[in-house]
């Protein structure tokens, strides 16, 4: 759970970087999407960096999927009596939401691709474009596209700020010494990530790329 | 002061169990929660009720053996255990709601009082060293870097309560063998089992069926002792290196 985490997270630094491009309009935007095609030809076929990069992610929220099910079950069974009366004493709203965060997340992937991947679902029309499909997808009109969004990335965001401490932790790299590091490292790529993210969408929605 | 008891009474193992109320009067602030329990058992007992049972013994806080959920918290408001806190941490009208460890692992034998083996089979499983100790060596025998005797030291003040289980949102009981691996691992006499202790350990720890650890610490946050979270990441770093060398 905590490598495929990693590598998920890792995915979507690469992601998020991809996104901001949208600042430098719309030939670099598509330009880029276009050279992820491109990459490591003729070393590789055409598609086939992002071909293998579709597989290890498939694979890696398969496992990540698959170990939270078994983990999950086993936490069940492992309390059947319940208490009448629970508090928190100190555990943090990201750590108790990682369930309920991650089928939102989960929801949203498939959403995700069909909308901008594929573009079976297309808000504002279908294009060839990724740029034009992002602006299309995210306009006004379409408010409630961006609502869902912005709530999936918020959810990441929670999901990554317990998620890294715990895959961390799970590693074998939390030591007393670090544990204020490792919490500030946890909040500050959850808040990047989520704040990188975000940003795109409402652009177009706010009208600043169109 | 007065208070407002609701404890969980449960005749036998296979009793369902039910929450009971009781009211006490003239409660002393400066009483330790234990004994506001045997104030509580002597009107019981006058009246021709079954005394409520919990378990204590050394009502000095090292014994590890009283331990109860109070309002939701394992061994109530304060960071100790349950005998070592006193009445003066609530206040007059107070409503207090008290309840068993809940685990599967911990099944109830009566009343507040749960069967805790699961935690000796732990130990029975890989907590413990082979070599002959004897009597107390010279200091200076065997150096240990302070460091290590210090971590070693404070993984060895779990006195097993289980309020780790009690409070983690999983029911396990990882604080607890991370503790006793931790405490064995950091010295030198630990180290001939050390590989196949942390791999026994842990599959004991499933097969008596707490739940798994997800990180979250409350277990740390509720420990009388103080057993601090990263002796968890030391174990999962002993488990991962035990697997990648093919132990267990």
């Amino acid at each position: 759970m905590a490598i495929t985490g990693a590598i998920l997270v890792l995915y979507l630094i690469a992601h998020m970087y991809g996104n901001l491009k949208i600042f430098s309009g719309q030939e670099a935007f598509d330009g880029y999407a276009h050279s992820l095609r491109e990459l490591g030809y003729p070393l590789l076929p055409y598609e086939g960096f992002l071909w293998i990069a579709r597989i290890v992610l498939l694979a890696s929220i398969l496992i990540h999927i698959y170990a939270v099910v078994v983990l999950w079950r086993r936490n069940h069974r492992a309390r059947t009596a319940r208490y009448q009366v629970t508090k928190r004493v100190q555990r943090s709203y990201s750590s108790y939401t990682m369930r309920y965060g991650g089928i939102l997340i989960a929801l949203f992937v498939v959403f995700h691709i069909l909308h901008l991947t594929t573009n079976n679902i297309a808000p504002g029309g279908r294009s060839d474009s990724p740029y034009e499909r992002m602006v299309n997808g995210f306009q006004p009109e379409f408010w409630f596209v961006t609502l869902f969004y912005l709530a999936s990335v918020v959810a990441v965001g929670l999901h990554l700020r317990h998620g890294i401490w715990s895959a961390v932790t799970t590693l074998g790299g939390n030591k007393a010494g670090r544990q204020g590091k490792l919490n500030a490292l946890a909040t500050a790529i959850a808040l990047i990530v989520a704040v990188g993210f975000a940003i795109p969408p409402l652009a177009v929605t706010f009208g600043l790329v169109s | 002061m007065n208070i407002t008891l609701r404890v969980w009474r449960q005749k036998g193992p296979d009793d369902k169990g039910r929450m009971a109320t009781y009211k006490l009067t003239d409660v002393s602030s400066d009483m330790s929660f234990l004994e506001m329990l045997d104030v509580l058992n002597e009107k019981l007992t006058l009246e021709g009720e079954d005394p409520v049972a919990f378990d204590h013994d050394c009502r000095e806080g090292i014994c590890g053996a009283c331990g109860v959920v109070i309002d939701g918290e394992a061994h109530g408001p304060e960071m100790t255990t349950t005998c070592q806190l006193h009445m003066r941490s609530f206040n007059d009208g107070d409503t207090i709601t008290v309840e068993p460890w809940r685990a599967k692992a911990f099944p109830v034998i009566k009343d507040l009082v749960v069967d805790r083996g699961a935690f000796d089979r732990i130990i029975q499983a890989g907590g413990y060293i082979s070599a002959p100790t004897g009597t107390a060596p010279d200091a200076h025998a065997t150096p240990v870097p302070k460091a290590d005797a210090d971590r070693a030291f404070d993984a060895a003040t779990c006195i097993s309560c289980g309020a780790c289980v009690a409070a983690c949102p999983n029911a396990s009981a990882m604080l607890f063998t991370a503790a006793k691996v931790t405490h064995l691992g950091m010295l030198p006499q630990g180290q001939p089992e050390r590989a196949a202790r942390v791999v026994k350990m842990v599959n004991q720890h499933d097969e008596e069926d707490f739940g798994n650890c997800t990180n979250i610490g409350e277990c740390a946050a509720v420990c009388p002792k103080g057993i601090p979270l990263d002796t968890i990441s030391q174990l999962n770093r002993d488990l991962l290196g035990s697997l990648a060398k093919g132990v267990g």
